[in-house]
């Protein structure tokens, strides 16, 4: 297995507590930072580390700091974006449950380099049992001189808030964050302006992904360099995958940018292969709102190269034969799942997260998820198929914040690799609705 | 100043206008259609995408085409900002298709609604939209609520554009309306059984782009293109009030006393309940004269059949009419 730089002492008993985390090497890229660093030398090491941002967009982490306007006497902000609730991704929880220090020492020295003095973590409203994790352990911080007022007798003061949201999945698109930490509605705004030029109560701000925050933590300690050695090509370093569905042994896995799909599957070091000796059907590999890919374009690219888990690899083929890396939320789905059924549930959870603000996504997401349901149920016409795709379509680059287009990229993706399973549930609809139906390539099996 | 090409029109307009305004500097049909923005009410905008256009050329530093569609009432100019509306194929087509998305949910009871004629989603869907519907589902309902004597909220109809949102917000003392739940579940609602009834309340009436908010005291009294609008005004005695109307009249008797909108519908000078809903009577009033009603309006026309490009209809015109269609296509609809 790859080397690991976020997980290492994941399982060590305590290392939730500040003083076995200490023990382990905790907090010494804070002192690193603030002792011997300027800000603007750890933002270069965070550019030269290649860093891309572990939210899903895969925006370069460096890139994105350089951009936050400085204007004089304005304050700026740092805001962790703990908000994980995309279906399939789980990683952000775990790493905060069980590593609550690691994302805190993250957040100071990232806080360092970008000059805010007050930042947030804004954490998911479900997530009550890790936001009293993360309280504790900023207490702990807040006693041993790590936050506060001149922390390690820098000079450098930084106060840190956690927040936790309404539950709503909406409030994990940036500016709809933003919103939310205001005490407002989360509506997502309008861009331009960017948070960088105006974010939280209209200062300058940066929202991170956890990940890409406790990133900074051993890029600061062994340099950006050393960091870049790790992965392939501009996808470097190691990234959590949390992998679900019919997996032998699904769970969090920390890996190192590059390993090919098949062996993440596969090899006994990771998933172990599909659950049941059954056979694989399709991969959705990140998080629900990417276009989801048959067997064989998930295990090998168009071209029949293989397929590695990096951000270029996983995108070759566009989204014609591609896919994207995303938030790192591998779905794999066995012989005997109904995509059709599948397509359905994650349309249902867009329909029900659209915050309702632009048309084309407030109607659409419903509409989408209305025709599905008939479809699952028997009741589809031949028609509705290409009806999908029109109204994915429709909604996809129209909408005001990125939520449209997650809902209309796995049903659009749905049908473009699976739409013989669509078909035979027109053409079918009494054996495709008995429950546990699938489709399988041999004959339709109801079970 | 800024210098952009709208459609191939070239116009110079202050750095910080939108392009939305820009256009209708220029005018005419090529005027992106807005059902969400309100350039008297600050925050408005960017939410129905109804105005999206495509950027060909961002600026003169950065001659780069923008990778989606704007919306043009939010984006601002750049110098030598390259705008396409009518002549993109994509621009027509997204509309065509948000155009379908605020019919899908909408209940289309447009012969027994208050706003009908004088309504943007009419207007939009009569220029944009297409004769049927793709949508089998059922339309969504909302549970009626009463919001006070003065004002009729039927949910169903509404577009969520937050325009009566905005407006409360920034004309009357304490909003108590909002945007309550998400999705299309979203819906104006005071919360708990409150009644929308401050000073400047009656305004969100004006403002609302369809029949969701609707005059109680004219509910179904008539069929707005067999009244008749004159411009009034009175010394109001709240110092906020303009005191300047549009009082719509049947006969002798004063319906409704609206705000006065300019050509896109908006209001610049807002006036109050009293105004609106106590006086109406003609005695109440100056009278300046008939308010100017564009000539392809339904109101003007005092009916509802509007004279279309078809063939069959034009051979039946008696001649003076059709050289007047030709001259005058009655490409939009207006006010």
């Amino acid at each position: 297995m790859g080397r690991k730089l976020l997980t290492e002492h994941i399982n060590v008993p305590g290392i939730d507590t500040f003083e076995v985390y200490r023990k382990h090497g905790g907090y010494r890229s804070v002192e690193k930072a603030l002792k011997t660093m300027t800000p603007d030398e750890v933002v270069e090491e965070v550019k030269k580390s290649g860093l891309r941002g572990r939210g899903g967009a895969g925006f370069p982490t460096g890139m994105k700091w350089s951009f936050l306007a400085k204007p004089e006497g304005v304050p700026r902000h740092l805001v962790c974006n703990a908000d994980e609730s995309e279906p399939g991704t789980f990683k952000d929880r775990h790493l905060m449950s069980k590593l609550p220090h690691l994302l805190i020492e993250g957040m100071i020295t990232s806080s360092y380099a970008l000059g805010a003095n007050t930042s947030y973590i804004y954490i998911r409203g479900e997530l009550l049992y890790v936001l009293r994790i993360l309280e504790k352990a900023i207490a702990e911080a807040y006693a041993n001189g790590f936050l506060g007022k001149n922390i390690l007798g820098s000079g450098y003061d930084l106060d840190l808030h956690v927040h936790p949201g309404g539950g709503a999945y909406i409030c994990g698109e940036e500016t709809a964050l933003l919103e939310s930490l205001e005490g407002k509605r989360g509506n997502p705004r309008n861009k331009p302006p960017f948070p960088a030029v105006q974010g939280l109560y209209a200062r300058p701000t940066v929202v991170n992904n956890v990940e890409s925050i406790a990133a900074v933590v051993p890029i600061v300690n062994d340099g950006g360099e050393e960091y870049a050695k790790l992965g392939v090509g501009k996808s470097t370093g190691t990234k959590l995958i949390s992998a679900c569905g019919h997996l032998n042994k699904p769970g969090i896995y920390e890996i190192e940018l590059g390993v090919p799909v098949e062996e993440f599957i596969y090899s006994d070091e990771y998933c172990g292969g599909i659950w049941k000796g059954r056979d694989l059907k399709a991969v959705v590999a990140g998080g629900s709102s990417v276009p989801i890919l048959p067997k064989e374009l998930i295990l090998k690219t168009a071209a029949g190269e293989n397929r590695l888990m990096t951000y270029e690899s996983l995108s070759d083929g566009g989204f014609v034969t591609g896919t994207m890396l995303g938030s790192g939320g591998f779905i794999a789905m066995d012989e005997t799942t109904c995509i059709v059924r599948n397509t359905w549930s994650f349309s249902r959870f867009y329909h029900h997260e659209s915050c309702g603000q632009c048309s084309p996504c407030r109607e659409g997401t419903g509409w989408l998820e209305k025709v599905l349901h008939r479809l699952e149920h028997g009741h589809g016409h031949m028609h509705d198929i290409d009806l999908l795709v029109s109204v994915a379509k429709q909604i996809e680059g129209n909408t005001i914040c990125p939520l449209g287009e997650a809902a209309a990229w796995p049903v659009a993706a749905a049908v473009r690799h699976f739409r013989h399973e669509f078909e035979w549930h027109v053409t079918n609809p009494a054996e495709a609705t008995r429950p546990g139906a699938y489709y399988s390539s041999k004959a339709a099996v109801a079970v | 100043m800024a210098k952009i090409t709208f459609d191939g029109i070239e116009i110079e307009v202050p750095d910080g206008t939108t392009i939305l305004n820009a256009a209708r500097q220029i005018g005419g049909n090529i005027v992106p259609p807005a059902m969400c923005y309100y350039t008297p009410i600050k925050g408005t905008g960017g939410k129905c995408r109804a105005c999206l256009v495509k950027v060909a050329a961002g600026s003169a530093k950065d001659p780069r085409p923008m990778p989606k569609l704007v919306p043009s009432c939010i984006t601002t100019v750049q110098d030598g900002m390259v705008v396409e509306n009518t002549v993109n194929q994509q621009v027509m087509d997204v509309r065509k298709g948000i155009v379908e998305m605020l019919l899908i949910n909408h209940p289309l009871d447009c012969p027994v609604c208050d706003q009908a004629g004088e309504c943007d989603l009419q207007n939009f869907a009569f220029e944009h939209g297409v004769a049927t519907t793709r949508y089998e589902e059922e339309r969504r309902t909302f549970e009626k609520i009463d919001i006070g004597p003065y004002i009729q909220l039927h949910m169903t109809r509404c577009i969520l554009c937050y325009r009566c949102v905005y407006t409360a917000d920034q004309l009357t003392e304490r909003r108590v309306h909002g945007v309550l739940g998400r999705g299309d579940a979203a819906e104006i609602g005071t919360y708990i059984d409150n009644i929308i009834d401050q000073d400047f309340s009656g305004n969100v009436i004006d403002v609302c782009p369809v029949g969701a908010l609707t005059d109680k005291t004219f509910r179904f009294k008539q069929r707005v293109w067999f009244t008749k609008p004159v411009n009034a005004h009175r010394n109001c005695e709240n110092p906020k009030c303009s005191g300047n109307v549009v009082l719509w009249y049947k006969g002798k008797d004063v319906l409704r006393v609206t705000a006065r909108k300019d050509e896109y519908g908006e209001v610049k000078e807002w006036i109050c309940n009293t105004c609106r809903f106590e006086k109406k009577e003609t005695s109440d009033w100056t009278i300046e004269g008939p308010s100017h009603i564009q000539r392809t309006s339904v109101i003007s026309a005092n009916h509802y059949e509007l004279p279309v490009m078809n063939p069959q209809v034009i051979a039946d015109l008696p001649e003076s009419s059709v050289r007047d269609l030709e001259n005058n296509p009655p490409l939009k609809l207006g006010r």
